[in-house]
């Protein structure tokens, strides 16, 4: 047998999707995590975004910042966080978060700050408030490249959220991490097929909501 | 001068794992009296590419000098496949090893589990050119520990007295604890403790499981008994009396024809001296704060021991 065959009998063998630590469960503690740390990324990185972009101060703290966070090593950042904290789902989370605010970030300013002036001005000479020209104006012709942010911020948490299996955490990063440990290669070839089918899976539904969201103008 | 440039340059091989590449450079070089049988000369130590198996590797060498023997190290050959190798060939003379993991390297079918039965098994599962002197007390194997409070509170002192509390107890170690027959199977097998979680840890018993253990987060760790994190927090060691872990006590795996019996002799007496409580002190103030040289550690080690 190679090493398909194997994962595939890995895939198909007696309750491999729907036992306690079954795919079915690691997916669901997958999307979860996923989802918790996007939604927190979310709430730090989108007002910020906003402000920077419809005022364009601090472009250059958020340029740097931006920068700077991607280059932290997320295990690392992991594994600090759970020295300070303990084990637990906390010091994964703020690892994560991290590293999905700067795309983020990045995606909802330069989209704001990419709307043309001219717009924004006529805008104001029609007398909308500053809340009316963000929300009415300059959103809706961010949002491609907002949506372009949430994606890519999507695909990175997904994909790192293995390593929250470092430590006695769940996800499809178990396989990989657990399969690793007694050198069950089919078991980390099922994980990897499986993150990465997730990924194009919940990219895919983005891309379809972005579609649906965004005005034909900006298409 | 070339001849120096090529020694080191092959020898950074030799420390990534080119075990065999670093064997005919030093054949090259013409400095190791290999093949002659020559007893009474220079006995070359090679070591393992981890600190514990380098400061052995010194002990080794800084006790057979003091005996007025010459002795000189080559540290960090690799892993086991690559000094074993070197050791047959007979580019090294000596190795430290551990003698549960080298009879699982010749015999991974092996039924040996106490350290007499591994001693025992051992001669005849190594290779021709191979043999093993006395082992040494010290062990590094894998062990079951627990907080002192921990211990106190439910009266442990052996792993069997877990069995009773098995419903308050979450496990933390290595991934690979969950399924190796060592690991939680075993466990249950021989003193039917089944802990009522097991929390997988990725760091291999380091930083992350020793603060998971102290935060009472798990309640018993799997750890490397010559973890220095014992001492330091007043671990508790739980006995295992049925051998769950197999024994891996110190020993040297020599070349027979590298070594004199004089050399023996001195390396038998090391091991007779040295603990597990020395491994963790000597760990300690290599890995530790200190961040001693192995060379300086061994050297003390051995002035204060060997009179």
């Amino acid at each position: 047998m190679n090493i398909f065959d194997k994962t595939w009998a890995w895939f198909t063998a007696d309750g491999a999707w729907t036992d306690s630590g079954g795919i079915f469960q690691r997916l669901l503690e997958h999307l979860g995590y996923s989802g918790l740390i996007l939604f927190f990324a979310a709430l730090i990185a989108i007002p910020i975004g906003l402000w920077v972009g419809h005022t364009g101060k601090g472009e250059n703290i958020v340029v740097g910042v931006t920068g700077a966070l991607r280059a932290l090593p997320t295990l690392g950042l992991l594994t600090l966080f759970a020295l300070w904290m303990g084990l637990g789902l906390t010091a994964p989370v703020i690892a994560l978060v991290i590293l999905a605010i700067s795309p983020l970030l990045a995606g909802v300013y330069s989209g704001i700050a990419a709307v043309d002036p001219i717009t924004v001005d006529a805008a104001r000479a029609q007398g909308m408030t500053e809340w009316q020209i963000l929300t009415r104006v300059e959103l809706p012709l961010a949002a491609p490249l907002i949506f372009g942010g949430l994606r890519n911020a999507t695909l990175q948490v997904i994909a790192t959220v293995t390593i929250m299996a470092y430590i006695n955490l769940g996800g499809l990063g178990r396989y990989l991490i657990d399969g690793l440990a007694v050198r069950d290669y089919p078991r980390m070839v099922a994980a990897v097929v499986l993150v990465a089918v997730l990924a194009l899976v919940v990219d895919a539904l983005l891309a379809l909501i972005q579609r649906a969201l965004t005005s034909p103008g900006t298409r | 001068m070339t001849v120096n440039i090529n020694r080191r340059h092959l020898l950074g091989l030799a420390g990534i794992g080119a075990g065999t590449l670093a064997l005919s450079a030093c054949g090259l070089s013409g400095e190791t009296a290999f093949g002659s049988g020559s007893t009474g000369d220079t006995v070359i130590i090679g070591s393992a590419d981890f600190t514990e198996s380098q400061i052995i590797a010194e002990i080794y060498a800084a006790a057979l000098n003091k005996r007025g023997l010459t002795a000189e190290t080559r540290p960090a050959i690799g892993a086991r496949e690559a000094y074993i190798g070197a050791l047959q060939e007979g580019t090294v003379g000596v190795v430290p090893d551990y003698s549960g993991n080298l009879l699982l390297y010749f015999d991974a079918q092996t039924k040996a589990q106490t350290p007499e039965e591994i001693m025992k098994a051992l001669p005849s599962a190594l290779s021709d050119q191979l043999s093993v002197l006395d082992p040494s007390p010290a062990e590094n194997k894998d062990s079951l520990v627990v907080t002192s409070e921990v211990a106190q509170k439910f009266g442990l002192k052996s792993i069997a007295d877990l069995a009773a509390h098995s419903s308050e107890i979450t496990l933390g170690g290595p991934p690979e604890f969950a399924e190796r027959s060592y690991g939680l199977p075993g466990l249950k097998k021989n003193y039917g403790f089944e802990p009522a979680k097991f929390s997988p840890i990725n760091d291999g018993g380091g930083p992350l499981t020793v603060q998971a253990l102290i935060d009472d987060q798990v309640q018993t760790a799997d750890l490397f008994s010559t973890d220095p994190a014992i001492v330091k927090n007043n671990f508790v060691v739980l006995e295992d009396p049925k051998n769950n872990f197999l024994a891996q006590q110190v020993v040297p795996v020599v070349n027979a024809k590298q070594v004199s019996v004089a050399a023996a002799d001195v390396l038998n007496e090391v091991s007779a001296l040295l603990k597990t409580e020395d491994l963790i002190a000597l760990n300690d103030r290599v890995s530790g704060e200190e961040k001693a040289n192995p060379t300086t550690a061994a050297k003390d080690w051995v002035d204060q021991k060997l009179t």
